[in-house]
């Protein structure tokens, strides 16, 4: 059985690129309109990227690859990504 | 500026000059998951393809077990690094699949049951190099593994090897799939170590 | 305070917990300090260039530059066999951190506290249990800690102690659920949403509440708590897979 994780794994590599702690950033799923933490999402330990998966409806949010030379980052399932600056 | 642990190899890795480059020999068959896996009842199951003028064949699983069986006996080569020598499986040729097929498009996007996709030439599901396989090992493909039934591609990274195949969708352009939209390699070819962009 | 760059650390102590696991400690030159809960992602490097990343949490906060982590063997790991069985005292450790702002206790805090881990999830609930002792806080702490058998207990010298302790409160409940200590009142079992509701802080005085421990355990477990009331917004999870 192939469990998943939650989006608490996706800190470090995101604070490479953002320089601060995403997972606490609040996710808008544009699949199904569900508000929740990114900590709070399904991640699945494929070791090709990380796959991000809203924890209400499954729709993938976003995908974050880790390439010899490049970072790929997609987050076309995202509407809207709100963060708390306090 | 990487600091190298002491004592640490990763998972043994026999070196074999009949390796891809940067591929080591593995013995397990790792589970990798972009998803939680999709539960499919063969009672349900239908596989397709759909040409570019919209004309759809399609198969159920006793119509695609009717078809001629092949015994494949291959190397499989992950984009994660490891290969898995000898592995046996048992499935329908896309030859026998596509024999009454009319195409003019040379690119296939493969759907699967809970979203993945996967592309690739038609040329390279052709030729017998390409099957839809059900059986691993001399049991049925487990779930984790793709089952029912899953798409086997195995001159290529295993990626191209979609899991939980419901479909082929013939395109007129190489449109990547979601790994490839996602940083990897248009093709796959191991041989030529195309793992990414 | 969160910090992306990866630093490399001396391992400086090891200590076995339970068959399975080792805690262990590593001096990081530049640590910035870490809040409780917090976690490092730690990669390792073969000769050949080969690297591995795993997330492990802290069971350490405050500003110490020496900071611990606990690590439960995974058979068939890639990372846990070697930080458990192979790594020792004056090796290196590349760690990135601290990492995570989500799953975390502030020693400011003053809701009450309920910890619910399971095997190896006690690891960033001891850095929240050290925390609120390491202050004298007297906000209400209870922990529901489940594992297999009395000797898969992480920490349990300290946390017997901690117990004990009359300045912060410490209430900890365990749960065995394949082999019971002897003259043990129930039998072995997992735990059930009944137990559960019996030896945590009821929804009704709004606590603050941490699940932790594998994908299966933590989200039975929230589902129960939502379920007996709580407030899904405050109860915060972190999964460890498996």
């Amino acid at each position: 059985m192939v469990s998943h994780v939650d989006g608490n794994a996706l800190a470090g590599p995101l604070a490479e690129l953002f320089q601060t702690d995403m997972t606490i950033a609040a996710i808008e799923c544009v699949a199904c309109g569900d508000i929740a933490e990114l900590a709070q999402a399904m991640v699945y330990p494929d070791p090709m990227g990380f796959v991000v998966h809203c924890a209400s409806c499954e729709a993938v949010l976003m995908t974050l690859v880790t390439a010899t030379e490049s970072t790929s980052l997609d987050i076309r399932g995202i509407a809207r990504l709100v963060f708390d600056r306090n | 500026m990487a600091v190298i642990s002491r004592g640490f190899f990763g998972r043994r890795r026999e070196e074999n000059p009949a390796l891809p480059p940067g591929q080591y020999l593995t013995e397990d068959f790792p589970v990798l998951s972009a998803g939680p896996t999709p539960k499919v009842d063969t009672a349900d199951w239908v596989f397709s393809i759909e040409t570019e003028s919209g004309d759809v064949h399609a198969w159920n699983w006793e119509q695609l077990k009717a078809l001629p069986i092949e015994d494949i006996n291959t190397d499989i080569h992950c984009v994660t690094r490891w290969s898995k020598f000898g592995t046996s499986w048992r499935g329908v040729s896309l030859d026998t699949l596509f024999k009454d097929i009319d195409t003019s498009y040379a690119y296939v996007m493969a759907h699967c049951y809970g979203g993945y996709t996967t592309n690739m030439p038609l040329a390279d599901l052709l030729g017998g190099k390409a099957w839809i396989a059900f059986e691993f090992d001399g049991e049925d493909l487990d779930p984790e593994h793709g089952g029912p039934a899953r798409l086997l591609v195995p001159h290529l990274y295993f990626w191209k090897s979609a899991k939980w195949i419901k479909g082929l969708r013939m395109h007129k352009t190489d449109d990547p799939g979601f790994w490839e939209q996602n940083g990897y390699h248009i093709y796959g070819d191991p041989f030529l170590e195309q793992r990414y962009w | 305070m969160v910090d992306g760059t990866w630093k490399v650390g001396d391992v400086v102590r090891t200590r076995t917990e339970t068959p399975s696991a080792r805690s262990i400690q590593i001096d990081v030159p530049g640590w910035p300090g870490n809040i409780a809960g917090q976690h490092v992602d730690v990669r390792l490097t073969a000769p050949d260039g080969y690297t591995a990343v795993r997330s492990y949490s802290l069971a350490s906060s405050g500003p110490d530059a020496r900071v611990e982590l606990a690590v439960d063997r995974f058979p068939d790991g890639e990372v846990s066999p070697y930080l458990v069985d192979e790594l020792r005292s004056g090796d290196q450790l590349e760690l990135r951190g601290p990492l995570g702002a989500w799953f975390v206790w502030h020693a400011t805090d003053t809701t009450p506290v309920q910890l619910i881990g399971g095997g190896s999830g006690i690891v960033p609930l001891m850095a929240m249990i050290r925390a609120h002792a390491a202050v004298g806080s007297t906000v209400p702490f209870r922990l529901l800690y489940s594992v297999r058998t009395p000797e898969d207990v992480f920490f349990a010298a300290e946390l017997a102690e901690l117990a004990a302790n009359t300045v912060s409160p410490l209430d900890v409940t365990y749960v065995y659920t394949r082999q019971v200590p002897p003259g043990w009142p129930v039998t072995a079992g997992r735990l059930t949403r009944v137990a559960l509701a019996e030896a945590t802080l009821p929804a009704a005085g709004d606590p603050a509440v941490f699940v932790c421990g594998p994908t299966g355990f933590v989200e039975s477990v929230a589902t129960w708590l939502v379920e007996l009331g709580h407030d899904a917004d405050v109860v915060k999870t972190e999964r460890f897979g498996g």
